[in-house]
């Protein structure tokens, strides 16, 4: 059942939502039926996403309604914070110590609010420039894709770091600093980092219409203005990805190597 | 000269090489035996400073930490006994591939090996290539250069291990230059090490006089 209210946009009523939860629980009785073993998994992560989108519905109520810089501030870091222990969470092997959460946190911070920052003073220009409205749904976008691309990319790195040691090892038994005995590892990380971005740029538009765009159309924005605004998200998702995967790849492999430019694998833990 | 002196690597949750002591003059071989699992290959590494080791280790008197470790590892040069290769082509792990090609035929190898795909490679192969790879790395005359070669005939048949014997008996004699290496062969090092072989064991380098002593 639908509630048509005063606005450009179709509202919602929480029984719709009841409705296609159905294609959830069917999705776990499928893995059900084929003993797929992901039924849990599945109906804990459609859970945690309905109360997390709620929460941040509630909060960015109050946010939006009190134009309060210091606590957007604040969810902003708290949105960095989480997506922190989101890559340390994806790693199969992890740097030891407090390296595992703040390498991927320090790398997506940098990079989230750096692009965010460059987008709100630049092209959107608010007013004030760190509106809520506008400053926070910027930022989660560009985080997440950030930290898509700087959990692939460590991964990558520490997985063929450990895979590759003898390869990187006889480069520097014979005299290559560590940064070139890394190389082909550094740069496989970052491919495979940028990849998804590069891909979902390609596609955008011919294979699928991207998030973004189907929600400023769904809300009643014109289309051209709509494909402008994903334009301009998708450069600011391209721009922070490279960024955040750069330093996020480059800092682990400055963390597995030392400064007598050994590989120290020692450094990682391994997969449980 | 190649000198260390209390050599200690220690191994997290494994055991502790040393402490070492061992010279390896120019112009000489040393040979390091030991059963499998002693720590020949460890102290290798330690000298090669690819691993983390307390004590001293110098070349002609000047401690490697006085320079920078690639510069220390261009002069202290390590093949481990499964070397690493990072390329698709095999010319493409070569400083100097003209030197390279020159030096295949007498390992063995067939003086097109630096265009296979390194795929192709067999373990003996890809041994003597590492050898090849390590004594052309180019240097400046004069220099003083350590070869560590950890078990250079272990996958190789008598014939080419005879010749890859042959190529290293001849590196001393090249200025400045000397030898260590680690052998499970008894007769090899014999006929290889000009200033002795040495025994690890419990962790410690013995003499080999000391180590056949009942």
């Amino acid at each position: 059942m639908t509630a048509t209210v005063e606005t450009s946009y179709v509202a919602l009523a929480w029984s719709d939502l009841a409705v296609a939860s159905i294609l959830v629980i069917l999705n776990a009785g499928l893995s059900l039926w084929l003993g797929l073993g992901v039924e849990r998994r599945l109906l804990v992560a459609a859970t945690r996403m309905v109360v997390q989108l709620l929460l941040m519905a509630m909060v960015l109520e109050w946010l939006f309604a009190h134009h309060a810089p210091e606590w957007t501030l604040l969810a902003a870091t708290m949105m960095v914070l989480f997506a922190g222990r989101e890559v340390m969470a994806r790693q199969d092997r992890r740097l030891d110590g407090w390296w595992a959460y703040g390498l991927g946190t320090g790398a997506m911070l940098l990079a989230s609010f750096l692009v965010t920052l460059f987008a709100l003073t630049t092209q959107v220009r608010p007013d004030p420039w760190y509106d809520a409205r506008y400053a926070l749904p910027l930022l989660g976008m560009v985080l997440g894709n950030t930290m898509n691309g700087v959990s692939i990319g460590l991964n990558t790195l520490t997985t063929l770091a450990s895979r590759d040691r003898a390869a990187i090892e006889g480069r520097l038994s014979l005299g290559a600093t560590r940064w070139v005995a890394l190389r082909h590892v550094t740069r496989h990380a970052l491919r495979t980092g940028l990849i998804s971005i590069i891909n979902a740029m390609a596609g955008a538009g011919l294979v699928f219409i991207p998030g973004m765009m189907t929600g400023q159309i769904l809300a009643g924005a014109a289309p051209p203005d709509a494909a402008k605004y994903q334009i301009l998200i998708m450069f600011l998702i391209a721009g922070g990805t490279a960024i955040g995967a750069l330093s996020a790849v480059m800092l682990g492999a400055w963390r597995l190597t030392d400064a007598r430019h050994r590989l120290r694998l020692d450094r990682l833990k391994e997969p449980a | 000269m190649l000198s260390i002196r209390g050599l200690i690597r220690r191994i997290p949750n494994g055991p502790t090489i040393g402490p070492a002591d061992l010279d390896v003059p120019d112009g000489r071989t040393v040979a390091i035996m030991g059963p499998s699992g002693s720590g020949k290959s460890v102290l290798l590494r330690a000298i090669a400073d690819l691993d983390p080791a307390d004590g001293a280790v110098s070349l002609d008197g000047i401690d490697r930490h006085a320079m920078d470790a690639p510069t220390w590892r261009r002069r202290v040069i390590y093949v481990a006994a499964d070397a690493g290769w990072w390329d698709d082509r095999v010319g493409a792990h070569f400083a100097d591939p003209t030197a390279a090609a020159t030096m295949l035929p007498r390992v063995n190898l067939a003086a097109d090996a630096l265009d296979w795909p390194v795929q192709r490679l067999s373990t003996g192969e890809r041994q003597r290539l590492a050898l090849i790879r390590a004594i052309t790395l180019p240097r400046p005359p004069g220099e003083a250069r350590i070869y560590l070669f950890d078990e250079p005939t272990a996958a190789l048949d008598a014939e080419s291990a005879g010749l890859v014997e042959a190529l290293i008996a001849t590196l001393p004699h090249e200025g400045r230059t000397a030898v260590l290496l680690v052998t499970h062969d008894a007769a090899q090092a014999r006929r290889l090490a000009s200033s002795g072989v040495v025994h690890l064991r419990d962790g410690a380098l013995v003499p080999h006089h000391e180590e056949a002593a009942p």
